[in-house]
């Protein structure tokens, strides 16, 4: 018996921007139904719509049932006693989601007197039982903490908690674990498992990471453009996919478990919702397009199976049984020649020994006081050889950031060492920093951030030539225009007119305008949707070879990192927990930390999601103006709780260092106790190996 | 590339267009204007005092019978002079200052905040009537300066916390990173981008520097009887504005229609300089 059942729900909003056209779908008691799409696909509206929080201005129509009561179009007194009653909704950001003048357990308690007669004590007595089943500790007083004294986890498990406050039949959580950490991410997925079994409630998961929804849906729905182009069961979707978007978006993930080589990119960005083309709306990025898709939009048809598709030639692809390897054009990258070269005959580009880097921590408003320091960075040491990536990866706040400041302020650090290019970054003069910026260049995350919103791009690719008193500019700015994939006379635009991919790359020619030798990416594709992502990843990757580039790639995907990089260092409250080659790293790591961020990362294979055995972390990352004595894992350590209390002794005294493992060439863990086991199922491409 | 691309979007802009007609217009008539009129701005009409506007006296005369359109003439072509310069003194120093304050930090920003609350607290006729007996008889430039001298610090306090929050952003980190000199970086990425605020600021200041004059000449400084400006004319005509409302209504208009002109180009440079507007 289906809870919720949506009927060709469309929403308009003023300017005739059609963001949803036409999207159905059922859950049932207890199913969870993951809705997946590109930024601007309509997910996120569709659920607003459902729950009937769109603004006045939006139009709605078509039919939306809730146990056979229509939402669409009722009053607002109506829909109130709906809303957190039966329908409750999860959203992304838990602290704006939050009043900060008033304690989690006085919100989740109000939300529970809202639509039950219940009592005062016996409402509070509610939220601090809803907080325990959240997995919150201490749940009677940390009821009565304030909603910013609560991580950003613990605030999610608490919206949880009040989400299923009173026993709603249908929950809906609008990317539910996009801002958090992995760790963090994988503790939450389990939660809301938890709660799903509690309150045996519908469950409209909406994300963009497919392999969240791998683990925890049964059914699928893809949107592409307001409309839905794909939906059947999580197992046919992953495996036996039907429309060449749901194929593309597949294989352009890179996968942690995944083989070398490049990615494929869906060529192209999703088109504006208020300028839709006239045919199939995927039509212009498809590489199996004919001449019919671009006169009339496909049908969402029903395939058998329980499944729909919208694609004209989805029996095609049946037949023959295409994936998206076979459909989408598979970039060539050339390899690169410096790899050749044994890494130890390499020159070294960047050499970090021992930095540190402490913020005091000051209170006081007249006489500032230093009351404790925060130990962003605590003595971390590793080096970059020529044609080289290293990937710096690590949940927030464990000091990714900071290290990367230090670098490319080549100033003299706190203490420890900086080398870049064979010089100290301590004994440079004003105009030896300047020539070395030339050679040491960034790229941001945030690519709308990164590009002054003020000037043409042609200015912007030009301003670091222009610095270095180069000339022939113009000539210069069209050669890396076309470098990086993009036409010359995009010169006389200003960034708002390109999209997130384009305007990354718009970011990394102005990082190559100087022929840098050694470029820092801090997370350049984490703010990109997958499609274009891949994309990205693989120009990097083209540039590095032919441009015979190093990089050093901070990231917290590291399924990216697995992709792109030769080396990986994996960093915990300042410090490195473990460091090596890729496949050491990821195949047998041997820190616990590294294992168990290894182990939380969702693969986009349902079948091996629902096999797989997570290492969960307990609590959160210790702040870092307190780190704990001795190891700085061990108060989250799975490890140290096996440990005897002799060996755990160890663990408290001595802060272990990053010591070779004896039978590894490169690879090193910072454990005591370090053991290498494996945590990635091997996927099936590499057993044929 | 900048500023070609703003300059074709400034020229290809409507509102930029009319407002710079207009201007061009009013400077003519300021300039050209008086040798049409039939009598100078030093002449009086002995049989007409006050008397209403006619074929003779086209805007009316005053009270010692001098010709309005003569005198009113006489006193645009300061005033336009004056409210445009005032402006862009004040406006360019209320940037310099609030974004080197803002961007650099540290001693420079207190040094500098400390100066702007200074003469944020000091009554500024009061510096005016200490200063002034010293600078009598000196070329009007000084009054100009003068103007600016007291109306830029607001405005640099606003630019100054905008400034905080635009040198965290990626660009400018970007541009640090490239090696570019600090004080380039201001110039070239955070005034830009506050360039919405100073524009608006600017247009204010041009009014404001007009009408603001006149309370100077109070003083005995800047512009003296019997030289007139659009300030003096405006402060003498509006008490008598009803019973003889062509010595308030003229010079009001212009200085209406002078304000009006800048404020046009004014939106007109700040769409062409955003790039999220498409007019």
């Amino acid at each position: 018996m289906s809870i919720l059942e949506v009927r060709d729900l469309t929403v308009t909003f003023p300017g005739d921007i059609q963001a949803v056209r036409g999207v159905s779908y059922e859950v049932s008691r207890g199913e969870v139904l993951g809705i997946v799409g590109e930024s601007g696909s309509g997910k996120s509206v569709t659920s607003l719509a459902v729950m009937g929080l769109l603004p006045q201005n939006a139009e709605v129509s078509g039919s939306v049932m809730l146990h056979g009561q229509e939402l669409v179009g009722v009053d607002e007194s109506e829909l109130t006693r709906v809303r957190g009653k039966s329908i409750s909704m999860i959203f992304q950001d838990p602290l704006s989601a939050f009043t900060p003048v008033y304690t989690i357990g006085d919100q989740i308690a109000e939300a529970v007197r809202v639509h039950q007669k219940l009592g005062k004590d016996k409402a509070a007595q509610r939220a601090v039982e809803l907080l325990d089943l959240v997995g919150i500790p201490h749940p009677n007083v940390r009821a009565k903490a304030f909603p910013h004294e609560f991580s950003g986890g613990m605030r999610q498990r608490a919206m949880i908690a009040m989400a299923i406050a009173n026993d709603p039949d249908l929950l809906i959580c609008d990317e539910p674990t996009t801002a958090l950490d992995v760790t963090i991410q994988a503790q939450v997925l389990e939660v809301l498992k938890t709660a799903q079994r509690e309150t045996g409630a519908g469950i409209v998961m909406i994300t963009h990471d497919l392999g969240v929804i791998a683990g925890m849906a049964d059914r699928v729905l893809v949107m592409y453009a307001g409309k839905p182009v794909e939906q059947g069961a999580v197992d046919d979707i992953y495996y036996r996919p039907r429309m060449p978007y749901t194929m593309g978006l597949l294989a352009s993930i890179p996968r942690i478990d995944g083989a070398e080589g490049p990615l494929v990119p869906i060529e192209g960005t999703p088109p504006s919702p208020a300028a839709l083309p006239p045919g199939c709306p995927f039509a212009p990025r498809c590489p199996m397009r004919i001449d019919v898709c671009e006169e009339e939009e496909p049908p969402l048809v029903a395939i058998g199976g329980g499944r729909q598709v919208a694609c004209l030639r989805s029996n095609e692809i049946e037949y023959k049984g295409l994936t998206g390897e076979d459909v989408f054009p598979v970039p060539d990258i050339p390899p690169s020649e410096v790899v050749r070269v044994p890494r130890d005959e390499r020159a070294t580009v960047l050499e970090l020994t021992d930095l540190v880097r402490h913020f005091p921590l000051m209170k006081g408003a007249v006489f500032k006081r230093r009351v404790g320091t925060v130990h962003a960075v605590d003595g971390i040491s590793f080096d970059i050889a020529e044609g080289e990536t290293l990937a710096l990866v690590g949940e927030s706040g464990c000091g990714k950031t900071t290290t990367l400041q230090q670098i490319m302020q080549l100033a003299a650090p706190q203490s420890g060492r900086v080398v870049v290019l064979g010089r100290d970054s301590a004994q440079l003069d004003r105009s030896a920093r300047k020539a070395l910026r030339a050679d040491l260049q960034i790229v941001f995350q945030d690519p709308m951030a990164a590009l002054d919103p003020r000037m043409p791009v042609g200015d912007i690719i030009a301003e670091p030539l222009r610095a270095h008193g180069h000339t022939n500019v113009k000539g210069r700015v069209a050669e890396l225009l076309e470098l990086v994939g993009l036409a010359p006379e995009y010169a006389a635009r200003y960034p708002q007119h390109f999209s997130g991919g384009q305007r990354q790359r718009i970011g990394i020619a102005r990082a190559l305008a100087l022929d840098p030798k050694l470029l820092v990416l801090d997370e350049p594709v984490s703010a990109l949707d997958v499609s274009i992502q891949a994309g990205v990843v693989n120009l990097l990757e083209e540039l590095k070879n032919t441009l015979g580039l190093s990089y050093l790639f901070v990231a917290h995907d590291l399924a990216v990192v697995r992709h792109l990089a030769d080396r990986v260092a994996v960093m915990y409250l300042g410090r490195i927990a473990e460091i090596g080659a890729v496949e050491n790293v990821y195949d047998r790591p041997a820190h616990p930390y590294t294992q168990a961020l290894l182990s939380a990362i969702p693969l986009p294979d349902p079948e091996m999601e629902r096999t797989r055995k997570r290492i969960l972390l307990e609590g959160d990352l210790p702040s870092p103006a307190d780190p704990p004595s001795g190891c700085r894992f061990r108060t989250r350590c799975p490890k140290f709780a096996r440990l005897g209390e002799a060996e755990r002794q160890r663990c408290v005294d001595e802060e272990p260092r990053v010591d070779r493992l004896a039978n590894a060439v490169d690879h090193g863990a910072a454990c005591h106790y370090a053991e290498q086991i494996e945590v990635i199922p091997a996927s099936e491409d590499q057993e044929e190996k | 590339m900048r500023s070609k691309v703003v300059l074709g979007r400034l020229l290809r802009n409507k509102q930029a267009r009319y407002g710079c007609i207009a201007l061009i217009l009013l400077v003519a008539l300021a300039y050209i204007g008086p040798f049409i009129g039939a009598y100078e701005w030093t002449d009086k009409d002995f049989r007409a005092f006050l008397s209403a506007p006619s074929a003779d006296h086209w805007w009316g005369t005053t009270s010692i019978g001098q010709d309005m359109y003569a005198v009113t003439l006489r006193g645009m072509q300061k005033s336009i002079i004056i409210g445009l310069l005032v402006a862009l003194i004040s406006t360019a120093l209320a940037a310099v200052v609030g974004a080197f304050a803002g961007y650099f930090g540290g001693r420079i920003d207190r040094l500098l905040m400390w100066g702007v609350d200074l003469l944020l607290v000091l009554p500024s006729f009061l510096i005016i009537a200490i200063i002034s007996p010293r600078l009598k008889g000196g070329s009007w430039l000084w009054f100009v300066v003068l103007l600016a001298a007291f109306a830029w610090m607001i405005t640099s306090r606003v630019v100054r916390s905008m400034t905080l929050s635009l040198r965290e952003r990626e660009y400018v980190l970007a541009a640090v990173y490239m090696g570019i000199p600090r004080w380039k970086i201001i110039f070239r990425h955070i005034l830009p981008n506050l360039s919405s605020l100073l524009i608006i600021d600017a247009t204010l200041n041009v009014s404001g520097a007009v009408i603001g004059e006149a309370a100077l000449s109070f003083f005995g400084f800047g512009i003296q009887p019997p030289d007139v400006s659009l300030g003096t004319l405006i402060a003498e005509g509006s008490r008598n504005a009803t019973g003889y409302p062509w010595l308030f209504a003229f010079p009001a208009g212009l200085l209406v229609v002078l304000v009006l002109s800048i404020n046009l180009i004014g939106d007109g440079l700040r769409d062409a300089l955003d790039p999220g507007s498409n007019s």
